[in-house]
């Protein structure tokens, strides 16, 4: 059976029926969104076995119709995205307690997960366009949530800006439709190739770079993420940070970069360069806002612009080495963020606030919270054996390979300004004498203590995925799939 | 001459959304900002003297081919017009909520989160 289209069309179905179903037994929609979540878990691992696949919607042949494509690339994403997705809504079931309507919140996060599913797996541009605004609309709604005043101002700033890149985004699409007279990914790329790269062609590059470089929150366009992501539910900036700036920012790059326009032509206008300088930026400025923060959140947010520059940096090399490191330091920093973030919501529950001043002595009060977020601080920080020091490594590696020495170097410093940034949290939370008004304060209900715990060994074991065998599984076939470049446009047109 | 048209108006939209203080012109700045790439879609597809895409059976497939606009960015442009209604639903909706809480649309009052 071909599960392809049940990726988009599952958490899409259960979005509409969970509001449908559960209005008298608010437990039958906690039972509906982990069970969706959990079979496009078990799906999206499924997927490794298929291989390439490609899935004609309707049966129409690819220059006409809509296609869904599964290369490597896709499967790699689908699994950071469906795992992160089913531990944030088992960590829901407790957690979302305290808001009013449960059934609007797994309706609105299933359509976020149908949006970034689709943009994962389909093969067609404005397709691709569509799911972003899915995923992205759903995400405004998420973000102002609680429909408090900081939340609602946070989630209006989102939704004003995300709006301009959309908008820009689209047109770019529509000057590659007129330079192209095609809409599918693939038939975009053998058509490209025929055109001398004219103004036109480095505009829709341009517009693309904004586009999608605001939606990854890159630094010129990461204001909007400070605000919106520790305004959202807990669990949804897990998936906010975890996912959804990178499979709406990072992976729209990849592909199209890699896979469409071809990274030799990209280079005869310096736009890796750019991309490295906007990543550069990325990771400074994101390490020296983290350092001053005291709400938790807002540093885990600005700690993400500064993860979303290391990947940048490291794709924009080209070489597989780079590559590599880019796409093992997003599945790194999904499950090390989204673990980092739930950490956060535990503490919100049962302190309610989020500044650091007011917390201390927490590890014998909450001990599983304490520990899975000494977990995620050392594995962001880079402290080995746990993921975040491998793919910190393979990127410093990565670029040392590529003959820069000065960005290895300025990397490496950032690092150390991260784990500052991360001492000086974990201190004033977990460490440090225990405040008299924290005294009664209990662990987080279980659920909340479960997901956490098995994100934390998530966490811990993510390196083996670097062991030869695992890794010609997972990681090498995505490798290849961006390696390859433009193989991609004879796969799907050929097949 | 009328892709300038075009480009104006996202232009003026863009200045809109930038410089407006009042939520409300925010929001009907993207408005136009939205419009302004519609038109942009629809004028890829255009050509002077088109007939509508439609084939009647009395039509020979080469006049049909010569004279019909393109279809495709007109499908384009309803999904866009429906994705734009669907922001602007949201934000208007937001805009309400954040009347109630603020007790006004001024942006420069509005601004609680810093750092």
């Amino acid at each position: 059976m071909n599960v392809l289209p049940l990726m988009v069309a599952l958490p899409l179905g259960m979005g509409f029926l969970i509001p449908m179903v559960s209005r008298k037994n608010r437990r039958t929609a906690d039972v509906l969104g982990n069970l969706a979540t959990l079979s496009l878990l078990i799906m999206s691992l499924y997927l490794f076995k298929i291989g390439n696949q490609i899935y004609f919607m309707g049966g129409w042949k690819p220059p006409l119709g809509i296609n869904l494509v599964l290369d490597g690339l896709s499967a790699f994403f689908l699994l950071i995205v469906n795992l992160v997705a089913f531990i944030v809504t088992l960590y829901s079931v407790d957690y979302m307690e305290v808001y009013t309507s449960k059934l609007r919140y797994y309706s609105l996060f299933l359509l976020m997960l149908a949006g970034m599913n689709g943009v994962v797996l389909t093969g067609d541009i404005f397709n691709l366009f569509v799911f972003l605004e899915i995923a992205v609309i759903s995400a405004y709604a998420l973000v102002g949530f609680g429909t408090e005043a900081e939340e609602l101002e946070a989630s209006f700033k989102y939704l004003v800006l995300g709006t301009v890149s959309s908008i820009f985004i689209l047109l770019g699409i529509g000057f590659l439709y007129s330079l192209t007279g095609t809409l599918n990914l693939a038939d975009i790329g053998s058509k490209i190739s025929g055109i001398s790269a004219g103004h036109a062609f480095w505009f829709v590059v341009i517009l693309f770079i904004f586009g999608f470089g605001l939606k990854a929150a890159l630094v010129p366009f990461h204001a909007w993420l400070p605000d919106a992501h520790p305004s959202a539910p807990a669990p949804i900036s897990a998936v906010l940070s975890g996912l959804l700036i990178k499979t709406l920012g990072i992976y729209p790059f990849l592909r199209i970069f890699y896979n469409i326009f071809g990274f030799p032509l990209l280079e005869t206008r310096f736009i890796p360069q750019i991309l490295m300088f906007l990543g550069g930026a990325s990771m400074l400025t994101g390490a020296l806002l983290a350092l001053v923060q005291n709400d938790v959140k807002r540093m885990f947010a600005y700690s993400s612009v500064s993860n979303i520059g290391y990947i940048v940096i490291a794709f924009s090399l080209g070489t597989p080495l780079g590559i590599m490191a880019a796409l093992l330091h997003t599945f790194v920093h999904a499950t090390s963020k989204a673990l980092l973030f739930l950490t956060a919501g535990s503490l919100e529950y049962r302190l309610e606030t989020r500044n650091i001043k007011k917390m201390g002595g927490l590890m014998e009060k909450m001990p599983i919270t304490g520990i899975s977020g000494n977990i995620g601080f050392l594995s962001l920080a880079g402290i080995p054996p746990l993921a975040g020091f491998w793919s910190k490594l393979f990127i410093i590696l990565a670029l040392l390979d590529a003959g820069r020495l000065g960005w290895a170097i300025f990397t490496i410093l950032v690092s150390v300004l991260t784990l500052g940034y991360y001492l000086r949290m974990n201190r004033y939370v977990f460490f440090g004498p225990l405040k008299k008004n924290l005294q009664r304060i209990k662990e987080s209900p279980v659920f909340m203590t479960a997901s956490m715990l098995i994100l934390s060994l998530i966490t811990v074991f993510l390196g083996v995925i670097l062991i030869p065998h695992l890794r010609s599984i997972v990681l090498d076939p995505a490798v290849r799939s961006l390696i390859n470049g433009t193989k991609y446009i004879s796969m799907v047109m050929g097949g | 001459m009328e892709y300038i048209l075009s480009f104006v108006l996202l232009m003026i939209g863009l200045y809109c959304v930038t410089t407006k203080k009042n939520i409300v012109k925010i929001i009907i700045g993207l408005n136009i900002m939205e419009y302004a790439i519609n038109l942009f879609l629809i004028l890829i597809g255009y050509r002077q003297g088109g007939i509508a895409p439609i084939r009647t059976p009395d039509m020979s497939l080469a006049y049909f081919l010569r004279y019909s606009v393109d279809p495709l960015p007109q499908a384009l442009v309803v999904t866009s017009i429906v994705i734009g209604f669907g922001v602007l639903a949201l934000s208007v909706s937001m805009a309400i909520r954040i009347y109630e809480r603020y007790g006004t649309f001024d942006i420069n009052e509005i601004k609680r989160l810093k750092g």
